[in-house]
């Protein structure tokens, strides 16, 4: 599904994308994602490299495809999902570069990424974005559908295929290296309220 | 001598049951007014939508079908046992872990807790074991507070052995450093439980307890209470703002506790908390 710009500046897309599609995609963007989309967090992440490993085929063919950093409730009757927003998407960091290597075009998640991370998205042309941390319930609302495909026994963290429809996500690592949290917080930084020994440290825990 | 009150362990049960469930859908007042607090005070016109959808988010979740987040957390418990109750019919920790396991099932909420951190990380599905926290204080009550604390932020939350030397300036940016580190990944803006003093493990114990202080009521030592503001504002100024997308709220409160400690030591756990605060009160 190409990039469609909407009106009022954001753009709406879905699975597959194209290369062409995620450089159309830009950090800061606010994009409404309709379609599929796959829901796997650590467990099944660990899961599915181990299954690559093994040779065992993927319980979805990731080419072009958007993964969602989520584990949801369970859903009441009648209602396809649970809350469902996304989860932090660092944990993660150690497994994407291989998805992406596969073919992988799309992540949600929340949170930042490491370098190694950012840099598999320049150099396979993909892209990370954020939907509404800790906003569960609202994410919920734009999820039509759920089945649970593979990996049953990891409950919440089994592997799902949902479909969305406007379901809004940020722009956070395009594929050109930009990172819009950097981008948007360093115009809020009050660096001169900011104590001389805390600016001049070096992180303790970096 | 007093007699001594006896309690069925049922009661505790259903008490944890009950706040499983609310905890997870109704945010507590205190934190409704702080959400709305910032949304007044921010700058940032992106900030203020996204302020605007946490409001959404939580009045959502009181409609009842989804919880606010789908972390619905693992399950802290203080429980305060007078000396004078005496608990019977079950354990006082199965009752507490068998209220976790109903109030989840009931509630439609997540299993988020494994069985082993290492070997075997199998999903226990109904939420349990509770972290149980157990105090005996003076009287024939039970007091239970049961917070539903999501994993994000928490994995955001540090700890250190500081030297006195270090002193106040050394506690603050300690804190500093582990709001900026955390950015986006504990979803800010939400609340910094700081606990200072004590040892190892009773500094992270503090930390905790002051997360689940009323939401921006200040702590009762006026020193202390000067400290939190400071940290308030300065936390602010990092810039970091809603969802990490740049403004003037980052926080909504900073709580410290303190107590005592070794020549020796100046401990500090810094405990992070989520927009996602969850938790609640009931005395039996």
């Amino acid at each position: 599904m190409p990039v469609e710009l909407l009106e009022d500046g954001r753009k709406r897309v879905g699975a597959p994308l194209s290369d062409e599609d995620v450089r159309a995609l830009h950090s800061g963007d606010v994009v409404l994602l309709s379609g599929t989309m796959y829901v796997a967090r650590d467990a099944a992440h660990k899961k599915l490299l181990e299954d690559l490993d093994a040779g065992v085929p993927l319980p979805f063919d990731p080419t072009g495809q958007i993964v969602y950093y989520a584990g949801p409730t369970p859903e009441r009757p009648g209602k396809p999902i649970g809350s469902a927003g996304p989860t932090t998407a660092s944990r993660m960091d150690k497994y994407t570069p291989r998805l992406l290597e596969l073919g992988l075009k799309g992540i949600v998640g929340k949170g930042g990424r490491g370098p190694v991370v950012r840099e598999a998205l320049r150099e396979h042309i993909g892209v990370y974005m954020a939907a509404l941390g800790g906003g569960g319930a609202l994410a919920a609302l734009q999820i039509r559908s759920q089945r649970v495909i593979a990996y049953g026994e990891l409950g919440p963290e089994a592997v799902r295929e949902i479909g969305v429809e406007d379901f809004p996500v940020w722009v956070v690592n395009d594929c050109e290296g930009r990172d819009f949290y950097a981008e948007a917080t360093a115009p809020w930084r009050k660096d001169d309220l900011l104590p001389e020994s805390f600016r001049a440290a070096k992180a303790p825990l970096d | 001598m007093g007699s001594v009150r006896e309690l069925d362990a049922s009661a505790i049960t259903r008490a944890v049951r009950e706040l499983c469930i609310q905890i997870n859908y109704e945010v507590p007042e205190d934190m409704v007014v702080a959400v709305k607090r910032a949304r007044e005070a921010e700058e940032s016109p992106v900030a203020k939508q996204i302020l605007d959808l946490l409001v959404r988010n939580q009045e959502l979740a009181a409609e009842g079908e989804y919880p606010y987040c789908q972390d619905t957390g693992y399950t802290v418990v203080f429980l305060d046992l007078g000396q004078d109750v005496h608990v019977v019919g079950a354990d006082l920790s199965d009752a507490v872990d068998e209220g976790v396991r109903q109030g989840y099932k009931e509630g439609y909420l997540r299993g988020s807790v494994v069985r082993d951190p290492i070997f075997d990380r199998t999903n226990t599905m109904d939420n349990t074991p509770a972290f149980l926290h157990v105090r005996i204080v003076p009287g024939d009550q039970v007091r239970i507070q049961v917070d539903a604390k999501g994993g994000g932020s928490e994995n955001k939350s540090r700890h250190a052995m500081l030297k006195p030397s270090d002193g106040i300036e050394g506690v603050r940016d300690f804190v500093l450093r582990a709001v900026a580190e955390a950015g986006p990944d504990s979803c800010p803006p939400g609340i910094i439980g700081v606990g200072v003093g004590g040892n190892f493990e009773w500094s992270a114990i503090l930390a905790k307890r002051a997360l689940l202080r009323k939401v921006g009521q200040p702590n009762p030592d006026p020193k202390v209470a000067v400290f939190e503001a400071e940290l308030f504002e300065l936390c602010n100024a990092l810039g970091i703002g809603p969802q990490s997308m740049g403004g003037t709220q980052t926080v909504l409160a900073v709580h410290v506790e303190t107590m005592a400690t070794h020549i020796a030591s100046l401990p500090v756990a810094v405990n992070i908390e989520c927009h996602a605060h969850r938790t609640g009160t009931r005395v039996i």
